[in-house]
């Protein structure tokens, strides 16, 4: 039942994305590449990736899908050429041709779920061993990624802040005046658009009793995401995710002024800055106690409790940069006018 | 079983080529990001793909049961991080393609280069 269920998801992905390759409507490519998302996530929980799912649905078919959509509101929903019919032959012959390469590399790839191939053989036994005897926190994901490999992560957190910081430089330009003067007409229909925007759903009256109930309701969730992480799935980078998409809903019921008015944008600065520095601050403090970089086990007198404060503060670095990012980005692509 | 293991590594290719062909055949920049989101996303099934266990359940532990076999814990946290660090890069992509759209007028990557070229 299950191998049927994984061969339908499959094939409704590749389906999918070929509608997303194909259509000239960009606003309709957005939308189904969330669908893509929600497809994808779902594949992952049959292969046994539970905290990755849930970081897909999350992250993929919710964010990226409402920043897609910020960045069309500012350049334009439709393509407006197709691929010449040259360009568009040697790009499906090589496309082509590389396919038929990897479907022929994959005959020699391990088979399927094999527990004797070499990815299952080197450090996965010994990281689901140790976790139940160093760590003993139920969930082997969360504790190999903010134990065992607490330095990658540290690290992709500091990806996440530069790429944040990224957005805010690029939206702090103001642009050059363009040559082509616009028509008085054009310019009008924007600048009501902008009003209705900037007032988000206010005047609608189901949106914004669904949306109201449901807020609270998300940030709790988030928020017990983010601290259940050690027990089920979950952990930082989704809650930061989820907290984040809860702030963004409000900001399209009641208005971008609203919202930054509830979080402003230095606190948002603040957060994303922060949290990097909490993660650092408990390797530094970690070492103050004769430990290395991010031993946690020196934290506390019994080292599995230490283990615990490690990860759980930790974890709270990972969520508040996240949120962090995330919302400044929304609200860089949300704040920005029509040029 | 091996039927399925090939299928998922057949869509594993076919879904990296549908992203790239809309990276080197579109002239939309948009497009062009979208088109490499379906390429991340096809690694990202690979490696989750390879990290499955045959009979095995998501790496939770729980108490009381014995010889329990887990999927692979290590690509699921690698693939994790990198789904976030993704839309992050993306992110700042759209940033770009924004700000392009401003400079320039246009965001189809024939016009930039007609507007560059003069």
């Amino acid at each position: 039942m299950t191998i049927i269920f994984g061969v339908f998801l499959l094939t409704l992905m590749v389906i999918t994305a070929l509608a997303i390759v194909h259509t000239q409507h960009l606003f309709v490519a957005v939308i189904l590449s969330g669908i893509f998302s929600l497809l994808m996530a779902a594949n992952f929980f049959l292969l046994d990736a539970a905290d990755v799912a849930l970081t897909e649905a999350a992250i993929g078919a919710g964010i990226s899908t409402v920043l897609f959509l910020g960045a069309l509101t500012l350049t334009g929903e439709a393509e407006r050429y197709r691929s010449s019919s040259v360009n568009r032959v040697v790009a499906l012959g090589v496309v082509a041709a590389i396919t038929l390469m990897v479907i022929y590399a994959t005959f020699d790839k391990p088979a399927f779920g094999d527990p004797q191939t070499p990815v299952q053989q080197h450090v996965a036994p010994w990281y689901i061993d140790t976790t139940a005897n160093d760590i003993d926190i139920p969930n082997v994901v969360t504790a190999v990624l903010a134990s065992f490999r607490g330095y990658d992560t540290l690290g992709e957190v500091f990806v996440v802040l530069t790429a944040g910081i990224g957005i805010l430089f690029l939206f702090s330009a103001t642009p050059t005046r363009r040559k082509k003067p616009q028509t008085e007409q054009e310019s009008e229909v924007e600048s009501t658009a902008e009003i209705k925007f900037g007032e988000g759903l206010r005047h609608f009256l189901i949106p914004q009793v669904v949306g109201r109930l449901l807020i609270p309701f998300i940030l709790l969730f988030g928020l017990y995401v983010q601290f259940h992480g050690d027990y089920g799935p979950g952990g930082g980078f989704q809650a930061g995710a989820i907290i984040a998409a809860a702030i963004i809903l409000y900001a399209l019921l009641e208005g971008e002024a609203r919202a930054l008015r509830v979080i402003p944008q230095w606190v948002l600065t603040g957060m994303m800055a922060g949290g990097a520095i909490l993660y650092s601050a408990v390797g530094v403090v970690c070492m103050m106690l004769d430990g290395n970089f991010l031993e946690y086990s020196v934290l506390a007198a019994d080292p599995i409790t230490g283990q615990h404060i490690g990860i759980i503060v930790i974890e709270a670095g990972v969520g508040i940069t996240v949120t962090g990012v995330l919302l400044s980005i929304f609200h860089a692509f949300a704040g920005r006018r029509r040029f | 079983m091996e039927l399925l293991g090939l299928y998922h590594y057949w869509v594993f290719a076919v879904l990296l080529m549908i992203g790239f062909y809309a990276v080197i055949s579109k002239s939309n920049l948009i497009k062009k990001l979208i088109g490499l989101s379906i390429f991340q996303a096809a690694v990202f099934l690979l490696y989750i793909t390879m990290g499955k266990v045959a009979g095995g359940t998501a790496p939770i532990i729980q108490a009381g049961v014995e010889n329990a076999v887990f999927s692979n814990p290590l690509p699921q946290v690698l693939i994790l991080t990198a789904i976030v660090v993704g839309i992050s890069t993306m992110a700042l992509g759209l940033g770009i393609v924004v700000r392009i759209k401003e400079e320039y007028g246009s965001i189809e990557e024939r016009d930039i280069q007609e507007i560059d070229r003069r």
